[in-house]
């Protein structure tokens, strides 16, 4: 079979793509209900406040744990 | 000019470029800028923290006003709303700790330092090793042992599913938690200093590679710049998330029921 096209340089890259689309979601998510969510109760921002920013860091651990593991595994 | 420079532009930038030469050449390997760096944040913070409240004035002066506003928005804004009143005594640490993280990560974008010891995992490593010490400590000294394991391991579930549940809220609490606190500050750190290097080294190699690309650098420039700004904003929060994180698992290890 001739070869009609070849990929070359890190398939990391495609990987870490890939993992982002997860935790990208994940985000948005997050940020999109804070938003409802004051937008309908405007005195609980401050109460959801750290919340958001908890929940923010554990999805977002996914994609930087997507970084770590793209340059440990490259080889 | 141009062929010298491009030879020696170091591209694509890699791990290597974080594995920086000692400062004095031949002794002391370990001796190298992130080193320096960390006990540089260090004296920093103690002569600032003690020159702002060595003579403490009743009307603040604008660098005692700077102080309190650092340590009242840790004390009543992380420490207090997550914690409870109980939270306060946290504080004194939790300080320290947002303090130490967001200096140490503006070295990475403070122009000619551009380096944060936060992008070697040691550092972020043993913040989180300390985090969790604390909180383990916090929960065994409050309910003993047996009684704070019991609440950390045993979600109220029916007895049929524990067996999955139990493993699952060990590994989460005891090595996810670290793991991931250290992993989290190291990686933002790390990607964000890489993104740097991208568009800063990205401009050089296009400068010196044809006629047509070479102005172009100065959009990669502009971006590196912009970028810069972008993570100033990360520093900012990620030094925030590591405090509150922090204060969080320590409510958790406060907490009487699951």
């Amino acid at each position: 079979m001739p070869l009609l096209a070849e990929v070359t340089g890190s398939t990391a890259a495609i990987g870490y793509g890939l993992a982002a689309i997860g935790p990208g979601i994940g985000v948005g998510l997050i940020f999109a209900s804070y938003v409802q969510a004051t937008a309908r109760q405007p005195e609980s921002s401050r109460l959801t406040q750290p919340f958001v920013w908890i929940g923010f860091a554990v999805v977002e651990a996914l994609a930087l744990l997507g970084v770590a593991f793209g340059f440990i595994w490259a080889g | 000019m141009s062929t010298s420079l491009a030879a020696e532009i170091p591209w694509p930038p890699s791990v290597e470029d974080f594995y920086l030469p000692p400062i004095v050449d031949g002794t002391n390997p370990w001796f190298t800028k992130v080193t320096l760096l960390v006990w540089v944040a260090v004296a920093a913070l103690i002569i600032f923290f003690l020159v702002t409240y060595r003579d403490p004035k009743l009307v603040p002066t604008k660098r005692q006003w700077i102080a309190e506003s650092i340590y009242g928005f840790v004390r009543n804004n992380v420490a207090r709303d997550l914690i409870g009143h109980d939270g306060v005594r946290f504080a004194p640490y939790l300080t320290t700790l947002f303090c130490f993280v967001l200096l140490t990560n503006l070295f990475g974008i403070i122009p000619g330092i551009q380096m944060s010891p936060n992008s070697h995992i040691a550092f972020p490593a043993i913040l989180a090793v300390i985090s969790w010490v604390l909180f383990n400590a916090v929960g065994i000294r409050q309910h003993g042992f047996a009684k704070y394991m019991k609440n950390s391991l045993i979600p109220p579930a029916p007895w049929f599913i524990l067996p999955l549940l139990v493993p699952i809220e060990f590994i989460s609490t005891f090595v996810f938690r670290p793991f991931t606190l250290a992993v989290r500050l190291f990686a933002n750190m790390f990607a964000g200093h890489m993104i740097l290097l991208v568009f800063t080294l990205g401009g050089f190699v296009m400068l010196n590679s044809n006629a047509w690309l070479a102005p172009v650098s100065l959009v990669s420039w502009l971006m590196a710049v912009a970028l810069t700004f972008l993570e100033a904003l990360v520093i900012v929060l990620q030094a925030y998330v590591f405090t509150v994180l922090t204060a969080s698992y320590v409510q958790g290890a406060l907490a009487e029921e699951h």
